[in-house]
């Protein structure tokens, strides 16, 4: 009982054995990580590591897909959620997620952020609430004289920062980022990385990235994931960001981050 | 507001909206039972009381004021006659204005304005084409109550169906091809009559089947055309008098003694029986063109 | 030499099989242009004679028959209400029903089941119309008269709009599910991950993003359908019934605009006169509903398909 809430403290997810299939294909293989609380954690590797898939194990995204499948165990603040008492839907109110390409609903800029806390149920006040998540996203100043305006009507990456205050409005402790910034351009780049250093001082964020100078200057730890031969993604190596970057434990760590492969 | 206060303002009451949801699902099942419920009670309602009046003289006899010597011959030969024809004056048609709007038409105010009527004659209610072919086949072009007049007609009414199918099949075809054919020298009209139609060919004819199997079943046009004749004689020539399935079960759904409704529903068993094998056709090509092109 | 004369040759055939087939491109505007030509150039024999007020307004339709004093009436408005009250008790049937259906296949329907279920739903679009009117008048009414209610075991009469536009209900229920569905799968996956990921129910990922994102769509194949049952004519002519009548009762017998075409026009109606003409005055009026409402729906269908 100790250990757990000694976890529960300083460790928000903690995996243990995970393996993950679709179908009969294993697309994970014994996936072990600790994500500290308050504190940014990149998932790195060539494409096809299965980062974005251990990304939605946490989640359980990948629910929505016919015949996958989890085995070993994911933990969020010491619980179980692959517990068959869990409800997926709970989760998901609490790790928070942003997609790789701006996904705004075809709704108003308002209803874009209240729709997560209009679905659960909150009796506070609406306007704040939706005022201080576009603040929280850095997105108000510019938004605030067209909340009424489609969602659809921002520019790219002003899209990427509304999902992310949609994400930020019901409050979860996780938010997961996969490729966040990829389909912007450098300028919406730099303020979705400053974003998530400023959030991650409330929030716990996983990001999965292809961009190693995005990971070196964003995150605080970093998990490098490959692929073997039976094409089942798995983890090399898990760490301090500035040693990963400057003292790889593990060649293949080395190889990928110099450029060698991948 | 700090954040644990949004929280705790938050009352996500799972367990309500999951039960919600399975009422929700409950609903589209049931949705879905009743078409089903429907089709079937439909089928089986047909098959109950039609069943006792099929018999072989059923199709070879003409229909008579006595139920029990009623057949639908006169009914069957004339829908033969009018689908010929139909098939006859569509397909060619139909097909040539698929190829023009793919291969040839110049992207202008024209083509879009052809683009657009296509779509909105597909829309228009069958009795005003029968309203059309009265007008125009019947009185201006004094055709008269013919085979040929409803024939026409009925060319006019699924016309946007082929069109509609064959252009799909056309844009289907690769632009691959098209273009190793022109590398060999061809000419538009030759790459048309080789490569594309003979690749489109398969989608062109389920289209035409599609468009034949809707002509088959329609009543209204036909009768605005050819009035409600007792026939008891077949067609031999286009310009005979006639009528058609639809008709002929018309005729007797409107008489109120039940008998006649037993050959109706006999009828319809039949009209059914040309349209299941018309759609079983149309699938068996499908399913043959698409193991062709996947080896 | 030889080729230049072939090359000659091949231009002229070119040309000429280039005007064959925008000849019959051209075909179907001639279509429309012959359907507007003969309904107007016979409507207007009959608006010579009536005037387009009393058509249009007038709350009396005994075109055929003389009433008490020897007049006719010319009054379109019951043969409208007859065949608005027929459409809407389809739409009553099709709308809640064909969207359930959409839903179901587009949101929660395994793969295997959708290829099933979808396939047998569409027969209902196949089946000839006068089917439904004899299933119509032989099974759903007397079904209805045996409901033990005053209102069906006695008050219905055989021929009515309710047991005619029910089964019209059915029969339109795949033309809105199955172009319902196919707004709703044309709503891109990313927004449904979205919803999900904020914690939504399958049930609230589907009525909040999912429907609202294709509503155009879906409002399409609501008024695609409708524009379906007011042009649909065997049905009601068989179950229906054949009395004009300015009511929205349904269990009365009414008769709609394509009922009234067919009972006179497989008249032996003389070529010219009043009564040929009427026919075609209420032909220019189904028409210009049903052309109305098509070019509505394909309109929104064509705006949601640009929205992504």
């Amino acid at each position: 009982m100790t250990t757990t809430e000694a976890t529960a403290t300083d460790t928000t997810l903690s995996v243990t054995g995970l393996d993950m299939y679709y179908g009969s294909f294993r697309a994970l293989r014994d996936i072990n990580l600790e994500v500290t609380r308050n504190s940014v954690t990149a998932l790195i590797g060539p494409s096809g590591s299965g980062k974005s898939t251990l990304l939605r194990c946490f989640n359980r995204m990948n629910d929505l897909i016919p015949g996958a499948r989890v085995e070993g165990q994911v933990l969020f603040n010491g619980e179980d959620i692959y517990h068959p008492s869990i409800d997926p839907t709970e989760i998901r109110l609490r790790v928070g997620m942003v997609f790789q390409k701006p996904n705004p609903f075809p709704k108003s800029i308002y209803d874009n952020v209240a729709f997560g806390l209009r679905i659960n149920g909150f009796r506070g006040n609406m306007d704040e609430a939706v005022e201080r998540s576009l603040r929280r996203a850095a997105l108000w100043d510019e938004v605030k004289d067209r909340l009424k305006a489609s969602g659809l009507t921002l520019s790219g990456g002003q899209q990427q920062r509304l999902c992310i205050a949609r994400a930020v409005a019901v409050q979860p402790d996780v938010i997961l980022m996969d490729e966040p910034a990829s389909a912007l351009d450098p300028i919406s780049t730099l303020a979705i990385e400053d974003l998530m250093r400023e959030l991650s001082r409330d929030y716990t964020i996983v990001v999965v990235t292809h961009n190693m100078q995005q990971a070196a200057r964003v995150s605080d730890w970093t998990a490098f994931m490959t692929m073997g031969e039976d094409r089942a993604g798995y983890l090399v190596e898990v760490g301090d960001t500035h040693q990963i970057f400057t003292n790889p434990r593990d060649e293949r760590t080395e190889g990928y981050i110099t450029g060698r492969f991948g | 507001m700090a954040r644990a206060e949004i929280t705790a303002l938050l009352n996500p009451r799972l367990a309500v909206r999951k039960r919600i949801g399975t009422v929700a699902y409950v609903i589209f099942i049931a949705a879905i039972l009743i078409g089903l419920a429907g089709l079937a009670s439909l089928l089986l309602r047909v098959l109950w009381q039609g069943a006792p009046w099929l018999s072989l003289h059923f199709l070879t006899d003409y229909p008579s004021r006595f139920a029990e010597q009623a057949g639908m011959k006169s009914a069957i030969f004339g829908t033969v006659w009018i689908m010929g024809l139909t098939g006859l004056f569509t397909v060619p048609v139909g097909v040539g204005a698929a190829v023009y709007l793919e291969e040839y038409a110049p992207k202008n105010w024209f083509t879009r304005i052809v683009e657009v009527n296509i779509s909105n004659l597909a829309g228009v209610p069958s009795i005003v084409y029968g309203l059309l072919g009265l007008a125009v086949f019947v009185q201006i072009l004094a055709l008269g109550r013919t085979v040929v007049a409803g024939a026409l007609t009925m060319s006019l009414l699924v016309m946007p169906i082929v069109i509609i199918a064959s252009r799909e099949a056309i844009r289907a075809v690769p632009s691959t091809y098209r273009e190793a054919s022109y590398g060999l020298g061809a000419t538009k009209f030759q790459t048309v009559k080789d490569v594309v139609l003979p690749h489109a060919l398969p989608g062109i004819m389920t289209g035409t089947i599609l468009a034949m199997s809707r002509a088959i079943g329609e009543a209204a046009p036909m009768i605005a055309i050819s009035a409600l004749v007792f026939l008891t004689f077949i067609p031999t020539d286009p310009l005979d008098e006639f009528t058609v399935m639809p008709v002929q079960i018309y005729n007797w759904v409107r008489d109120p003694r039940p008998e006649f409704h037993g050959l109706a529903a006999a009828g319809i068993i039949v009209l059914l029986a040309v349209l299941l094998s018309m759609n079983a056709v149309a699938i068996y090509i499908r399913n043959r063109t698409q193991k062709r092109s996947e080896e | 030499m030889q080729l230049s004369r072939n090359r000659k040759r091949g231009a002229l055939q070119g040309r000429i099989v280039h005007w064959l087939f925008f000849a019959c491109a051209a075909m179907s505007v001639i279509t429309t242009f012959g359907i507007v030509a003969s309904l107007l150039r016979e409507s207007l024999g009959f608006f010579g004679e009536i005037p387009v007020w009393e058509f249009l307004f007038g709350t009396t339709w005994s075109p055929i028959l003389k009433d008490a004093e020897g007049n006719r009436h010319y009054g379109v408005l019951p043969l409208v209400s007859g065949t608005l009250l027929v459409a809407s008790i389809a739409a009553a049937v099709a709308v809640p029903a064909g969207l359930a259906i959409a839903i179901y296949l587009s949101e929660y329907a395994p793969d295997k089941v959708r290829r099933l279920i979808k396939p047998i739903l569409e027969v209902l679009a196949g089946i000839p119309t006068v089917v439904y009117g004899y299933f119509a008048l032989t099974f759903v009414t007397p079904l209805l008269r045996s409901i033990p209610i005053q209102v069906f075991r006695e008050d219905l009469i055989v021929y009515n709009a309710l047991s005619a536009g029910l089964v019209m209900g059915l029969m339109i229920i795949p033309m809105v599910s199955s172009l319902s569905e196919d707004a709703m799968v044309a709503v891109p996956r990313s927004l449904r991950h979205a919803a999900y990921a904020l914690g939504g129910t399958r049930l609230e990922v589907s009525l909040r993003i999912v429907v609202p994102a294709a509503f155009s769509g879906i409002v399409a194949s609501f008024i695609l359908a409708f524009s379906r049952a007011i042009g649909e004519t065997m049905l009601v002519t068989i179950a229906a019934g054949a009395t004009p009548r300015l009511t929205f009762n349904p269990i009365e017998s009414i008769q709609t605009m394509t009922a009234f075409i067919v009972q006179l026009a497989h008249g032996e109606t003389p070529h010219g006169s009043l009564e040929y003409n009427t026919i075609f005055a209420v032909g220019l009026l189904l028409f210009a509903f049903t052309l109305g409402m098509n070019v509505l729906g394909h309109f929104l269908v064509r705006r949601f398909r640009e929205e992504y």
